[in-house]
């Protein structure tokens, strides 16, 4: 077997290959058409509001799926991965407001909370953020050179297990108290919003809308594949004896502080890029996306679905995000309850998430 | 409503005496320069009558018909100098207006007059209204007030008026004088106002001309500086104990539980957030059916929030905690998870919006030290309080069987089983234990604080800090790190605002843990493991 | 023992570094390659003088012992004698408060990483074995084996034939050649000694630190470790640390008993088990 084909089959099975295909022509063929070709009286069309909503979870699907590969191959327990979502968002929302140009409440070149503050000109943060390649940079560099050097200092000093924990929740909650403050220069407590066009395009239309659903997509899937490639190399199995035996692995001669890091910024820049194509999907970014419980959030989602198993994290993240939608909708009272009800139940009775399940049901019959 | 009880008061007081007839003709009826004369004139006798005439010439009753003037309320009429009532109502009347200027000396007046009266709260009222700007008119008058004011508040008000209004008019000397009169205030409205003498305007030119006075400034405002700065630490000292002693009581629950069994529970801001409706509960029933019994609501509040608390907690262990024994980062999350349906059940019960909490009537107010320093009563009980549980908690842990137990367990659980310690039992009282003073916490917040379904919330990553800072295993690590991080938020708040501090102490924590991942004192081996 | 960092400023002593070196190198074919042990003098690892105390507690005084190459060496003494300590001096884990440890001619041990000391050539197994156990046998052999341990070259490696038959060897060696696919949480506690010493020998060291490798075997899982033992020496220089005395003197040739953290005696087992010193720390006067 050539290199190529080998890695295609150490990567999927032939039944994992075609579940993937299915998965892909659903999200590239079928959604598309329902939702720009079939007639919105149709019962088959496709709403802006689920084709956002379908959009958003997928975004949050490539965040489980970073977490997945500190948390469950790495054995690094992050409540603080929201910021890195929040900062590719941030970065993105820089570019959106300024192509909002002149269109904004106040006519200005400046964005409008600028404005507001009475500021004369762009802070230097915002030099050259109406160029979209700089924004995309900036969406792989500011989470990825921030977890670089926090996880640096962090895995190099041993700490480890609840006080990483820990103090990954106190960096986000800094975080967040520091974009509230209007002179960061980030729109304070408002964030950004009312965004108008990307790359020229209107931002409303449902064209674009499924330009960028698509995108995060093919975003997601990408991110599952290289996340596959990842665990099934001897890369993935040192990572997971790290997770299991860090000690043993450096006594056989591994860095592990660099594996660490390695799969921390990555898993920091992937969670910047499904920011980035968060925010002109759902319109807004602020501050309380760096909430601490919005990362603990993300812990769940990927312990529901089954951690260490990669298609988990997206299973438990669409799970979670789907029940959140229905219920504070339906019954907004009662989603805390059930939230909080899936933490204890999962950590309790469900320890390998409903991929475990799944597994131990098809091995019982 | 209380200048017309004052009114009636003054006038029940003394024999209708009238107001000087000229004074307040010419305040009628004369030029802009006599009815400023006139009205200082009548300010300068601090007869409180002028109040009424003034009063009414500020809302635009004053009339005049001919020579007399009236002041003309709906169909009653009273002589603007006597004072007594005039019947019939004269026909031919014309309005007396008053332009702005004269108005704002009114205004002036008004507040001078009524610094005069016997009530303190219209005398802080009137204090307050001229620190915002008063006419040259009064000085006479607040000089007066001046000297016959006791209250330790108020007269240091007056006193900055007072030099104020000195200040700017007056010859060299009275201005040096007034100067030099200022060096033995301790208020901290005396610097602002000798540092306003020596500022520079934009070319780098001082507003004030004149050298002599600028040096007496210099040595007024060195004199002042050097009271106020013992003042001024003192006030930080005091916040920083007192952020640390409540950073303390909320922290301590959390150090025990996760001193002694690894459990890190993400619910124990909501374990403080219950103590503090407990207080609500007990407060409201108090107000219902004992409400002379008020001030003394506490007293039952606090063993109630320990015990509401406690049985929570114990019931989260039996229920939850224990099954995830040796599995922190699942705790961690099982907890999180209590947490969210615990704020639910609150906001279910109480609402969503903030409940109100009043401090029984003996910890209101506080303890003037020095003019600018008070020390709030409620937090000055705090700081006892939290002592107090400390020395409560020691006492336990040192005296006691439970204490012994669960000193043991904490050191080596296999071996404190082996030797029939009932391990299980000990974790459910500790975690109880643990729940119990946070409820205590949050009797204490809810006097000092807004109560909401979101207490919790924001004392959970300082109670996280605290106990990650100080180490497990000993409550002196957990002591150390709430007062270092009270005085060093407080300290940092002085420099550069509240938000700025906080995030610099969160840094702060995140770097320490890394050179020391232990804490500052640790029992338990190295790093924090999982 | 000349260490690499002392680089003479003046030209005469220069010189006479240089004409130091190219003695070593005449006696063997090939010069010493910096990094490289040099077993020149036929010693695999000196330990001089070393002393390490924790908090007041002297673990270790003025130790001093040498291996030579291919030598199977035994370690024995009470408990608290520092064996453990001493084994943790020469990975790196502890640095010695005074005294020093050489691998080899010239390199300095204290001046090692953990990570460095393993990839130099020194494996150590623990006496609890600490295998990878939701890998396979398979697995943790691969994970263990010498290779570029990079991140980047991680990323990207496939076993070629080569590295296969090496883990068949070992396999073989350590008489787990049918158990390779077996998860190895999964095996015996022998088993999983074995396993252990396997992923040792796949990191090609030349100095393996054995502490108690039969604790918990079975008589016949014991006689199989001392078998695969005597196979390793020779190519290997093996210190193992044991209290079983019957292994010991299955393979044992030198002894040196450790008390209170110094070497009491030295010598074939005969002599030592008679040294009158040895006797009354073990049984007491």
């Amino acid at each position: 077997m050539g290199p190529i084909a080998s890695t295609v089959s150490r990567l999927y099975g032939t039944k994992g290959w075609i579940l993937l295909g299915a998965f892909a022509s659903v999200l590239f063929i079928v959604f598309p058409v329902c939702s720009l070709v079939v007639p919105p009286s149709s019962p088959f069309h496709l709403s802006q509001y689920w084709v956002t909503l379908i959009g958003k979870i997928m975004c949050y699907a490539i965040v489980a799926l970073a977490m997945d590969l500190v948390w469950g191959y790495a054995g690094i327990l992050s409540l603080g991965h929201g910021l890195f979502f929040a900062l590719g968002g941030y970065a993105m929302g820089m570019y959106l407001m300024r192509q909002i140009g002149k269109q904004g409440q106040y006519q200005s070149e400046l964005p409008d909370f600028m404005v507001f503050l009475d500021w004369k000109e762009l802070p230097w943060h915002w030099w050259n953020t109406d160029q979209f390649w700089w924004a995309a940079l900036l969406v792989v560099l500011v989470p990825g050179l921030l977890a670089y050097v926090f996880g640096y200092f962090a895995f190099r000093s041993r700490v480890k297990g609840v006080y990483f924990s820990i103090i990954t929740q106190a960096l986000t909650f800094a975080a967040m108290l520091a974009f509230f403050r209007n002179a960061m220069g980030f729109g304070g407590n408002n964030g950004f919003t009312d965004f108008k066009r990307i790359l020229g395009f209107t931002i409303q239309t449902p064209e674009t809308r499924m330009a960028l659903f698509a995108i995060t997509g093919a975003t997601l899937l990408g991110a599952l594949l290289l996340g596959r490639w990842l665990v099934t190399s001897r890369f993935g199995r040192v990572l997971m004896a790290i997770r299991d035996a860090e000690q043993r692995v450096a006594f056989c001669g591994y860095n592990t502080v660099n594996y660490k890091l390695f799969i921390w910024t990555l898993s920091a820049v992937l969670c910047g890029i499904a920011g980035a194509l968060y925010v002109p999907q759902v319109g807004i970014i602020n501050p309380s996306e760096m909430s601490p419980a919005n990362s603990i959030e993300i812990a769940i989602w990927v312990a529901v679905g089954g951690r260490g198993t990669l298609a988990g994290a997206i299973l438990g993240a669409g799970v979670v995000n789907g029940a959140k939608s229905f219920f504070t909708q339906a019954f907004p009272e009662y989603w805390l309850y059930v939230l909080g009800l899936l933490f204890i139940l999962v950590t309790l009775f469900m320890p390998q998430g409903l991929v475990g399940m799944l597994r131990k049901w098809r091995a019982a019959t | 409503m209380r200048t017309l009880v004052f009114l009636l008061l003054v006038m029940l007081a003394r024999p209708c005496v009238a107001l000087d007839a000229a004074a307040v003709g010419k305040l009628a009826f004369g030029d802009a320069e006599e009815r400023s004369a006139a009205l200082a004139a009548l300010v300068a006798e601090g007869d409180p009558k002028a109040v009424a005439l003034l009063e009414a010439l500020a809302a635009g009753d004053v009339q005049s018909a001919g020579e007399r003037v009236l002041i003309v309320k709906g169909e009653e009429a009273t002589d603007a100098v006597t004072g007594e009532k005039v019947a019939p109502l004269p026909k031919e009347r014309e309005d007396v207006v008053a332009n702005n200027r004269l108005r704002r000396e009114i205004e002036s007046a008004l507040s001078a007059l009524k610094l005069l009266s016997p009530d303190r709260a219209a005398r802080l009222a009137a204090a307050q209204a001229l620190q915002a700007g008063a006419e040259d008119a009064v000085l006479p008058l607040v000089k007066k007030a001046m000297a016959q004011e006791t209250d330790p508040v108020l007269k240091p008000m007056l006193e900055v008026i007072a030099a104020t209004l000195e200040l700017k008019a007056g010859s060299k000397e009275s201005r040096i004088a007034a100067i030099r009169r200022l060096s033995d205030s301790n208020n901290p409205n005396t610097k602002t106002l000798l540092m306003a003498l020596l500022e520079k305007d934009k070319e780098g030119k001082f507003a004030e001309t004149d050298e002599d006075v600028r040096a007496a400034a210099q040595a007024s405002l060195r004199a002042v500086e050097g009271k106020l700065v013992w003042g001024e630490m003192g006030g930080l000292l005091f916040a920083g104990i007192s952020l640390g002693s409540i950073l303390l009581l909320a922290a301590l629950g959390l150090a025990i539980t996760y001193g002694l069994m690894g459990v890190i529970n993400m619910a124990h801001g909501e374990l403080i957030m219950i103590g503090a409706y407990t207080t609500y509960v007990v407060q409201n029933l108090f107000r219902a059916h004992a409400p002379q019994a008020f001030d003394w609501y506490l007293l039952c509040a606090l063993p109630a929030a320990f015990v509401v608390s406690a049985l929570v907690g114990m019931v989260l262990e039996r229920v939850v905690i224990r099954w995830l024994y040796g599995r922190p980062l699942e705790t961690l999350l099982a907890t999180w998870g209590i947490s969210l349906g615990l704020i639910q059940v609150v906001r279910t019960i109480f609402g969503a919006q903030n409940v109100g909490v009043e401090n029984p009537s003996w910890m209101s107010g506080g303890i003037h030290v020095l003019s600018n320093v008070v020390l709030p009563w409620n937090r000055v009980m705090i700081i006892a309080f939290a002592a107090m549980v400390l020395v409560g908690m020691w006492l336990l842990l040192t005296r006691t069987r439970l204490g012994l137990f669960v000193r043991g367990v904490t050191q080596n659980r296999e071996m404190a089983s082996c030797v029939g310690v009932p391990t299980a039992r000990v974790d459910t009282l500790a975690f109880g234990l643990g729940a119990g003073i946070a409820g205590l916490a949050g009797c204490a917040l809810s006097q000092i604080g807004n109560v909401g379904p979101d207490l919790g919330q924001a004392y959970i990553v300082d109670s996280f800090m605290v106990v990650v800072f100080g180490g497990v295993g000993q409550l002196a690590g957990t002591v150390y790190a709430a007062l270092t991080l009270g005085f060093a938020n407080k300290f940092l708040e002085a420099w550069s605002g509240a938000v700025i501090a906080k995030i610099v102490v969160l840094v702060f924590i995140i770097i320490f843990i890394q050179r020391r991942p232990q804490g500052l004192f640790a029992l338990k081996g190295r790093a924090a493991e999982a | 023992m000349a260490s690499s960092d002392v680089k003479p400023a003046e030209p005469i002593l220069e010189e006479a570094a240089r004409a130091a070196q190219d003695d070593i190198a005449s006696r063997y074919q090939h010069p010493v390659v910096p990094g490289e042990v040099d077993l020149s003098h036929g010693a695999i690892l000196y330990l001089e003088d070393i002393s390490v105390s924790f908090e007041g507690f002297r673990a270790l005084n003025k130790l001093s012992l040498m291996i030579e190459v291919g030598e199977l060496r035994c370690v024995i003494g009470p408990n608290g004698a520092g064996k453990t300590t001493m084994m943790d001096v020469i990975t790196g884990r502890t640095r010695p408060d005074v005294g020093s440890c050489f691998f080899g001619q010239t390199i300095d041990l204290t001046r090692l990483s953990e990570a460095e000391i393993a990839h130099a050539g020194i494996g150590r197994k623990f006496q609890k074995p600490t295998i990878f156990e939701h890998h396979t046998v398979f697995e943790n052999l691969e994970l263990a084996m010498k290779a570029d341990k990079r991140v980047r070259k991680t990323l990207f490696a496939r076993l070629n034939s080569e590295e296969r038959d090496r883990i068949a060897e070992t396999l073989q060696l350590i008489r787990l050649s049918d158990s390779g696919q077996r998860i190895a949480g999964l095996l015996s506690h022998g088993q999983k000694q074995w396993l252990e010493i396997g992923m040792l020998l796949m990191q090609e060291p030349k100095l393996l630190l054995l502490d108690e490798p039969v604790a918990g075997m079975s008589d016949e899982e014991t006689e199989r470790t001392a078998e695969l033992f005597l196979a390793l020496a020779g190519a290997h220089s093996l210190v193992v640390v044991e209290h079983d005395m019957a292994f010991i003197e299955k393979i044992a040739r030198k002894v040196t008993v450790l008390h209170e953290g110094s070497v009491i005696a030295e010598g074939p087992m005969a002599q030592v088990q008679n040294d009158p010193r040895v006797i009354e720390v073990y049984l007491g006067r």
